[in-house]
């Protein structure tokens, strides 16, 4: 099925990397990265982004050292990812063990008209990553190498970071909540238990 | 050349430092600060030295403000609380990220030194210390202010509770009058 050069898609990539995602916690950047991981099945441990461009990664490492027991994939786009590359610097220092950044790279700004992005002009996000520190740093071109990031993810010694390249196709939309209370709320009320409701 | 009217404190002098930040420190333990996000400032130095010295917090060096914005949302959603310590020309790094924890009705805490006011000598400080509060406000801050070393404490307790109890962004300025205002000629003669 994965004819080397074919670049992935998207969907099949985020619904692999969330296969059996027991108490996995999924932060997703604003756009299409957050229609994924709602079209792989909305959860109240989802924080699908609808703005604050840039935030995926640092929220993601804020959650990840917050509950170190638990596993955080943070799942973005590469512009999302271009506008915050200080904070892999930042992550890199820190190096959380149970966090991965997969980055779902088609090269383009897919809300906004499809206009490229610096990884089409050759930047390499892997190996910003690797150089700023990160434990492991990959580019992916195939599904099984989406598996062993999934196993990373779920199992493996982080910081991991994964850019993943992908097609860029336009798909439908799948919306999680917009309201950021709600999804605030039954994320802390999913993590934390009950108590988290009363203040 | 040397200034003669210039009393030049003895080497070995113990220098009289402002306690306000230790205060600051207890106020934030009280309110189960596990997080500290920070760029650095003269300002915050002795609150992030009682920090780093803390096993029970981590203080994360950010290299840009709104950094640290998205990563206290983070910590919030997984049940810890933090402070995010910057400098007021760092506020306009956030503008923008300020809209998470708003829309999310999630706190922030922020504890923002003041440049740009008070016997400031560089001019490229102004614009955006002028500015800090106006920014924050447009944003949804709440902000508050302390310009006496005595009732810092007492500001950022009170903007604690508030952005913790009623889950919004809150901002305490501490005025340059406090920190005191640096004099680059002087160093520049040094």
């Amino acid at each position: 099925m994965n004819v080397p050069n074919e670049l992935l898609h998207r969907r099949d990539v985020v619904n692999e990397l969330l296969r059996d995602r027991s108490d996995l916690l999924v932060v997703a950047g604003l756009g299409a990265p957050n229609w994924d991981i709602s079209a792989a099945g909305d959860s109240p441990n989802n924080f699908p982004l609808w703005g604050a461009m840039g935030a995926a990664a640092m929220m993601g490492f804020g959650l990840a050292i917050a509950q170190p027991k638990r596993r955080v994939l943070v799942i973005t786009g590469d512009g999302e990812m271009l506008m915050s590359l200080g904070a892999l610097a930042t992550i890199a220092v820190q190096n959380p063990a149970n966090l991965t950044i997969a980055v779902l790279d088609n090269e383009r700004f897919g809300e906004t008209g499809m206009q490229k992005t610096h990884t089409a002009g050759g930047v390499d996000l892997a190996g910003i990553a690797a150089a700023a520190g990160f434990r492991t740093s990959r580019i992916v071109r195939t599904m099984a190498e989406v598996t062993e990031i999934r196993e990373l993810a779920h199992h493996g010694n982080g910081p991991v970071f994964a850019q993943v390249k992908i097609n860029p196709e336009a798909l439908y939309f799948v919306l999680p909540p917009a309201d950021g209370g709600i999804l605030t709320t039954r994320f802390r009320q999913s993590v934390l238990g009950e108590s988290s409701l009363y203040n | 050349m040397a200034d003669p009217q210039k009393q030049e404190p003895a080497r070995n002098e113990p220098v009289a430092l402002p306690t306000w930040p230790d205060e600051v420190y207890r106020v934030l333990k009280d309110a189960d600060v596990r997080q500290v996000g920070m760029v650095p400032d003269a300002g915050h130095s002795r609150l992030i030295r009682a920090f780093e010295a803390d096993p029970q917090a981590r203080v994360i060096t950010l290299t840009t403000e709104e950094e640290g914005i998205a990563m206290l949302a983070g910590a919030w959603l997984g049940g810890e609380r933090g402070v995010l310590l910057l400098q007021s020309s760092g506020v306009g790094n956030c503008i923008n990220m300020l809209s998470l924890p708003m829309i999310c009705r999630m706190p922030l805490l922020m504890l923002v030194t003041m440049r740009g006011e008070w016997g400031e000598f560089n001019p490229w400080q102004v614009p955006m210390g002028q500015g800090t509060r106006a920014v924050l406000e447009a944003m949804g801050v709440i902000v508050t202010r302390a310009d006496e070393p005595h009732l810092v404490a007492s500001t950022v307790s009170g903007a604690a509770n508030l952005a913790f109890n009623t889950w919004r962004p809150a901002a305490v300025l501490i005025g340059q009058r406090v920190l005191g205002a640096k004099n680059f000629k002087e160093l520049a003669r040094k």
